[in-house]
């Protein structure tokens, strides 16, 4: 081995080129899977177009479950980058739901209050999940797994117990036609060729840029990657790590609330099973989107590909022939362990095998 | 440096003492440090070098005994505290976060902004001149802000983080094992970066169980076992050998070397049968 005379060992370093860039940033997956899985189910459907999966019609369908999971989906991505899962934002969806539906319906309340009670008690649940995680120490997968059960079950027994005996509240329609503040949740903004664009859209949009913004462009973003990456580093370096993962918290439950809003004043009623489920496909859509299971790396931008990838693949399959719904675990499944070894392999490129 | 900026210690500890519970992991000790100065902290695992240095940091407070800065009396009553007053410690394994880039590590807990209100927001422009700058000071060049600190080597890790306490105002350097888990090359850049920092004015305390690292770089020796000062030393004063033998670990070498010949006689009889 020759040895130069004082080589530092960053001119070692080669020059990056903006496409090397691009392939080490953490969306750089879920751009491609999106892309993939699009044309993939558009080959399945036999390149067809203006009918069926390759159709205005067919694109609101999976653009509008697109938009609800990927509402979820960001603020799980920080949360996760944060170090922590959040398991309780498919029954805080249900539960939320309740909420609105029992203030509006049951003891008809306007909608302003409605809303303004769902987020808040939204707001207190991820509160009380983030105290709990920081000041005990446990895993939040434990935490959230209690709140996710608590919430569930109480939903259920409180909501039987004002309705006798139902779990559904029915009837909100008609207590919110008319409100513009109902329309903000339900609203159709354009309709093109028989499909409609709902207000569900702009939210998604809306989140997705705020949690990316927070993320990459903000101090409180940059504390996110840190005490994800080592809770004790970042406390040494003076970041607040009970505060940012609360925050964090609260802004999960707080989605998972805009989620239910969304679904009680579209169907008009609420479900406490609604959102079974939800929890796992928001971690799926983070992991699509390039986030790390354990913290310190992500993108809340990638996200919003991920949601894109479940969206098309939950309503792609009906267009395909010969396939059904069925079919849709196993995909995600599929999905959701290549976008891991994906992750893992993008992870290894950007931080040079080294760390 | 001037001499009035040496005369008066920046940072010492007189005659503390700390239990926990029952065990005494401290008694009687005294360390100081002045500008301009490396202090190397020396002892083998278990002296009490952790709990001293902890002292000073801000994280443990002693049971009795004080702590000084320019010469008067203070209480730290948190790390933070003990940052905002000037002290810096990088903890070898809590340097930096290889997930992030050069830029936000440096600035980590610090992040410049510019805009008000909720357009309040993180200045990446002026992060990453001052960041690029400052590595270059130090003889790092880096070509992306945006490169990961995991493509870094150890040493570079350990030296950013150094850089970063000096950029943001520490006059007491505290180095908890910069170089324990570094090779031979990684550690020369670690020295040479305490060198460049005393060369400033800084006072520097680096702990380290290798004898080897400290004698090239330190000014004073103290010397810490069982909890006990083993004595204070100043360069020339003292060799590697006794440095080693006031360590506690004198006695375990020499029975080593004796146990060694032993084994290689017994293998050199095999050898002959």
């Amino acid at each position: 081995m020759t040895v130069d005379a004082t080589p530092s060992e960053a001119q070692r370093i080669r020059r990056i080129s903006p496409w090397r860039t691009f392939l080490t940033r953490p969306e750089f997956g879920s751009i491609i899977g999106a892309v993939f899985i699009f044309t993939l189910f558009w080959a399945l459907t036999g390149f067809t177009v203006g009918k069926g999966f390759m159709s205005w019609q067919g694109f609101a369908a999976y653009i509008e479950v697109t938009a609800q999971v990927g509402i979820l989906g960001a603020t799980v991505s920080l949360l996760m980058i944060a170090g922590e899962f959040d398991l309780s934002v498919g029954s805080m969806v249900g539960a939320a739901g309740l909420i609105l539906a029992m203030c509006v319906s049951t003891y008809g309340l306007p909608v302003w209050l409605g809303l303004l009670i769902t987020f808040a008690f939204a707001l207190a649940i991820g509160w009380i999940n983030g105290y709990l995680v920081v000041r005990t120490g446990l895993p939040s997968f434990i935490v959230t797994l209690g709140t996710l059960y608590m919430l569930r079950g109480a939903g259920l027994a409180l909501t039987r117990m004002a309705t006798n005996g139902l779990t559904i509240v029915s009837g909100v329609n008609t207590s919110t036609a008319g409100d513009p503040l109902a329309w903000l949740f339900n609203g159709t903004i354009i309709s093109i060729g028989g499909g409609d664009f709902k207000t569900e859209l702009v939210w998604w949009i809306v989140v997705v840029l705020v949690s990316t913004w927070v993320l990459l462009r903000t101090r409180f973003g940059n504390w996110i990657f840190a005490v994800g990456g080592n809770k004790d580093a970042s406390r040494s370096m003076g970041v607040p790590v009970s505060r940012v993962k609360i925050l964090l918290f609260m802004a999960t439950a707080l989605s998972a609330a805009i989620f239910a809003c969304i679904q009680v004043l579209s169907f008009g009623t609420a479900d406490v099973l609604r959102g079974t489920g939800k929890e796992f496909e928001a971690i799926i859509t983070a992991v699509i989107g390039g986030t790390l299971l354990t913290g310190g790396y992500g993108s809340a931008l990638g996200s919003a590909f991920g949601a894109f990838v479940l969206g098309v693949t939950q309503l792609g399959i009906y267009f395909v022939p010969g396939f059904n719904s069925d079919w849709y675990a196993f995909v995600l499944g599929l999905l959701l362990l290549v976008a891991a070894m994906l992750n893992n392999w993008i992870l290894r490129r950007a931080s040079g095998a080294r760390s | 440096m001037t001499v009035l900026s040496s005369s008066v210690p920046v940072l010492e500890a007189r005659n503390v003492s700390k239990l926990f519970g029952r065990v005494l992991a401290l008694k009687d000790v005294s360390l100081s440090v002045r500008a301009g100065e490396v202090n190397c902290l020396l002892g083998d695992n278990g002296a009490g070098k952790s709990t001293l240095i902890k002292m000073l940091s801000g994280v443990h407070r002693p049971d009795s005994g004080t702590l000084a800065m320019d010469g008067e009396p203070i209480t730290l009553s948190s790390p933070h505290d003990a940052q905002k007053r000037g002290i810096a410690t990088v903890f070898q394994d809590l340097a930096v976060l290889p997930l992030m880039s050069v830029s936000r590590n440096f600035f980590l807990g610090n992040e410049p902004t510019v805009g008000v209100g909720p357009l309040r927001r993180f200045d990446i422009a002026t992060a990453d001149r001052v960041a690029r700058e400052q590595m270059h000071e130090i003889g790092i060049e880096v070509r992306e802000t945006s490169q990961l600190v995991g493509t870094m080597s150890g040493g570079e890790r350990q030296t950013l983080a150094i850089a970063r306490a000096e950029y943001f105002g520490a006059r007491v350097l505290i180095l908890d094992e910069p170089t324990s888990a570094l090779g031979v090359k990684q550690s020369a850049i670690v020295l040479r970066h305490i060198l460049r920092a005393r060369a400033r004015g800084l006072a520097v305390i680096f702990i380290t169980h290798n004898v080897q690292h400290a004698l090239p770089v330190g000014d004073k020796f103290t010397i810490l076992s069982h909890g006990r000062s083993a004595g204070e030393f100043k360069r020339g004063e003292v060799s590697l050998e006794q440095l080693l033998s006031l360590m506690g670990g004198g006695s375990e070498l020499a029975e080593l070397a004796t146990e060694l010949e032993q084994l290689r006689a017994a293998g050199a009889s095999l050898d002959a049968g």
